[in-house]
């Protein structure tokens, strides 16, 4: 394989796999911003592709070409109704937010396996038939050398997580909304003083995390696996948490965060093929994107600055 | 209503709520909750072989339960007794397999080694948390995917690129025939015994020893205890090595007693985070912990019955599970409601 058919191959690879992640960190920086910590996000993206591939089983011959957009959108709908729990038991209840996050894990794969179990009597689902479509990009596929990297046969899913990144860009740095949100993470007893509502802040954090982190897992799901089975969603949701962290808690910097983590899935498995990476052990790719979480909050990577409030629940009156 | 009662009052409620919502899930899913809980019931106690094994889950999620409640009395959240349990499988797996001794020495060695990396595992978490203020949370659950990725690699390596090592030596096993004719051949084994004999060695640690002393202090105040001369740093790194440790002997209860080898796994065990539910539910305490994973050994193995005799899928017993670490950590709402009724009663 020449280096530029490489290119070629690792470019696309890399942004097919990194669509979900950003997607899910994205979410994760929602939450996270607002000071409910996250660990539920793997739950979350489990939730959104079991959806994703239901909905895509049961309704294909109804919508055609449109039912795997449908199912994302059905998926990221049930997935934001499935993150409520853990809003009401972190910022109501004011459970702890890491156990309520675990809880969010275990319930979503245990109900996810269940109603697979209960509707087609066995541990994984059938294959699906409508997929993502990929497209070429008219005009910009024509490019020389970058044209064939960034577009051709793109998901239409990956050009909008990109889409999603910037436009959560601006809504946490340039709207009322992400000023209150970043405020309520910070120090949520100064803006609960300045009149925002803290609780509900929160809330819609929690929500929108919940809905981007359903898409991510549907995305997953639809382009990658196609089918639902205990090990579809495997660690993608802690390496969207990685992301976020990686990225410092911003939506740029997660984005590149999880397409770096996509480069190194994409790595992982074409590494047979590449000359030089093919002498190095599979497993140091597995698990580089974990090591080098590590690294970055151990802050040899730059220190991260984590929101300040992160999850301490918030209760009135109390200094 | 005293604290002391709320203390145990609160994980009875949440037990009860998360089997009455389990059965709301199954009955709304159109399955029969009163068949499926009999099953559950039948799955536990229906035999002494079935006795036998759910004794046998137990012993794990003792285990898995010590490590998470040592680190919380620290004041730390260990998530990584999963990665810590499976480096753990592997080691005693390994030294289990790869030696030839008597058996006064192998098992001693085998079980060691698990322990050994276990604490190594949460030795790195530990320095971390000490020296640079890195929250352990995040580091465990990485440390958690390292160890599965690293462990199935070894695996390849050490089987030459089998998908499971060679079965232990006799002589490293947990085995016991005498347990298992006295449960009607049930794979009950010995490793039972050396979960309660961490149990006792937990609360000697905490009660009788001054670094337990200092160990509950720092988990309590560590501003304090630094100012009270202690050494929190090394306490901390301390407490994520011996919860390390726990976890690493509760996979040696998978390598040595249960499988008799470790094989690539496609996933978690989910033994390490059931833990977290059984030290919650056990209030980290060592007596608590006994208790919490007699119930998730007991739900765990008996749900294998479901299927069969109700036609329940399994997952329901994960869902209540999930359900019920909900409840308890949303323990202050419980407690809230608790008063309101106590103060209802007493206007009467």
């Amino acid at each position: 394989m020449s280096f530029l058919d490489l290119l070629y191959f690792i470019v696309p690879a890399t942004i097919a796999y990194a669509a979900p992640l950003i997607f899910t960190a994205i979410g994760g920086v929602f939450s996270e911003r607002s000071g409910v910590v996250n660990i539920g996000l793997e739950g979350l993206m489990v939730m959104g592709a079991f959806i994703g591939i239901l909905f895509n089983l049961l309704y294909a011959d109804t919508f055609g070409s449109w039912t795997p957009w449908i199912a994302l959108l059905v998926a990221m709908a049930v997935s934001a109704v499935f993150s409520l729990l853990h809003a009401v038991a972190s910022i109501s209840f004011r459970a702890d937010q890491v156990v309520s996050g675990v809880a969010i894990n275990m319930l979503g794969i245990a109900i996810a396996l269940f109603s697979v179990k209960m509707i087609f009597g066995k541990g994984q689902t059938d294959l699906i038939q409508k997929k993502i479509p990929r497209f070429d990009v008219p005009i910009l596929q024509d490019i020389p050398f970058i044209g064939p990297m960034f577009f051709k046969s793109v998901y239409g899913s990956s050009i909008l997580a990109i889409v999603v990144a910037l436009f959560a860009w601006f809504v946490i740095y340039k709207t009322p909304f992400g000023l209150r949100l970043r405020s309520v993470g910070e120090h949520p007893m100064a803006a609960d003083t300045m009149g925002i509502n803290v609780t509900k802040t929160r809330y819609i954090a929690v929500v929108i995390s919940g809905a981007l982190a359903g898409i991510g897992g549907a995305v997953y799901a639809i382009t990658t696996t196609n089918d639902f089975g205990h090990a579809t969603i495997n660690g993608q949701g802690f390496m969207a948490l990685a992301a976020l962290i990686f990225g410092k808690w911003h939506p740029i910097g997660a984005m590149g965060a999880a397409l770096f983590f996509g480069f190194a899935q994409a790595l992982a498995i074409s590494a047979s093929k590449i000359p030089y990476i093919q002498d190095v052990p599979t497993v140091y790719l597995h698990i580089l994107p974990y090591v080098l979480t590590i690294l970055a909050l151990a802050g040899f990577i730059g220190r991260a600055n984590a929101p300040k409030a992160i999850g301490q629940p918030y209760i009135k009156g109390q200094r | 209503m005293s604290n002391r009662v709320l203390k145990i009052l609160v994980p009875i409620i949440s037990i009860i709520l998360g089997l009455f919502v389990g059965a709301i899930v199954m009955w709304m899913s159109g399955y029969d909750a009163i068949n499926g809980y009999i099953a559950l019931w039948h799955g536990i106690f229906g035999s002494s072989y079935s006795i036998g094994e759910t004794i046998r889950q137990i012993s794990p999620y003792i285990l898995a339960g010590l490590a998470v409640a040592f680190a919380f009395r620290t004041g730390l959240f260990n998530i990584g007794v999963e990665g810590q349990l499976i480096v753990g499988w592997f080691a005693a797996a390994y030294v289990g397999m790869a030696f030839e001794l008597p058996a006064f020495i192998h098992l001693p060695l085998a079980l060691l080694a698990a322990a050994a990396a276990g604490a190594l595992w949460g030795l790195i978490p530990g320095i971390l948390k000490a020296t640079l203020r890195v929250h352990e949370v995040i580091v465990t659950i990485m440390m958690n995917y390292i160890a599965l990725h690293t462990v199935n690699a070894l695996i390849t390596t050490v089987s030459d690129g089998s998908y499971k090592i060679d079965r232990i030596q006799k002589t490293a096993s947990l085995r016991s025939e005498f347990l298992s004719n006295l449960t009607d051949f049930s794979t009950l084994h010995y490793g039972i015994l050396i979960a309660l004999l961490m149990v006792v060695v937990m609360w000697f640690i905490l009660e009788k020893t001054r670094t337990g002393y200092e160990l509950k202090a720092v988990g309590f105040n560590d501003h304090a205890s630094q100012y009270a001369g202690m050494n929190v740093n090394k306490n901390i790194v301390l407490s994520m090595v011996i919860s390390g440790a726990f976890a690493g002997l509760g996979g040696a209860m998978e390598a040595l007693g249960t499988f008799g080898n470790i094989s690539k796994m496609g996933g978690f065990t989910g033994i390490g985070f059931d833990g977290i539910a059984v030290a919650l539910l056990g209030a980290n305490t060592p007596l608590g912990v006994i208790f919490g994973a007699t119930l998730f050994g007991s739900l765990k193995y008996g749900a294998n019955n479901m299927p069969n005799a109700a036609g329940v899928p399994v997952e329901i017993v994960s869902i209540v599970i999930a359900l019920i670490i909900f409840f308890v950590a949303s323990g202050y709402i419980i407690r809230v409601l608790l008063n309101r009724m106590n103060k209802k009663k007493e206007a009467k």
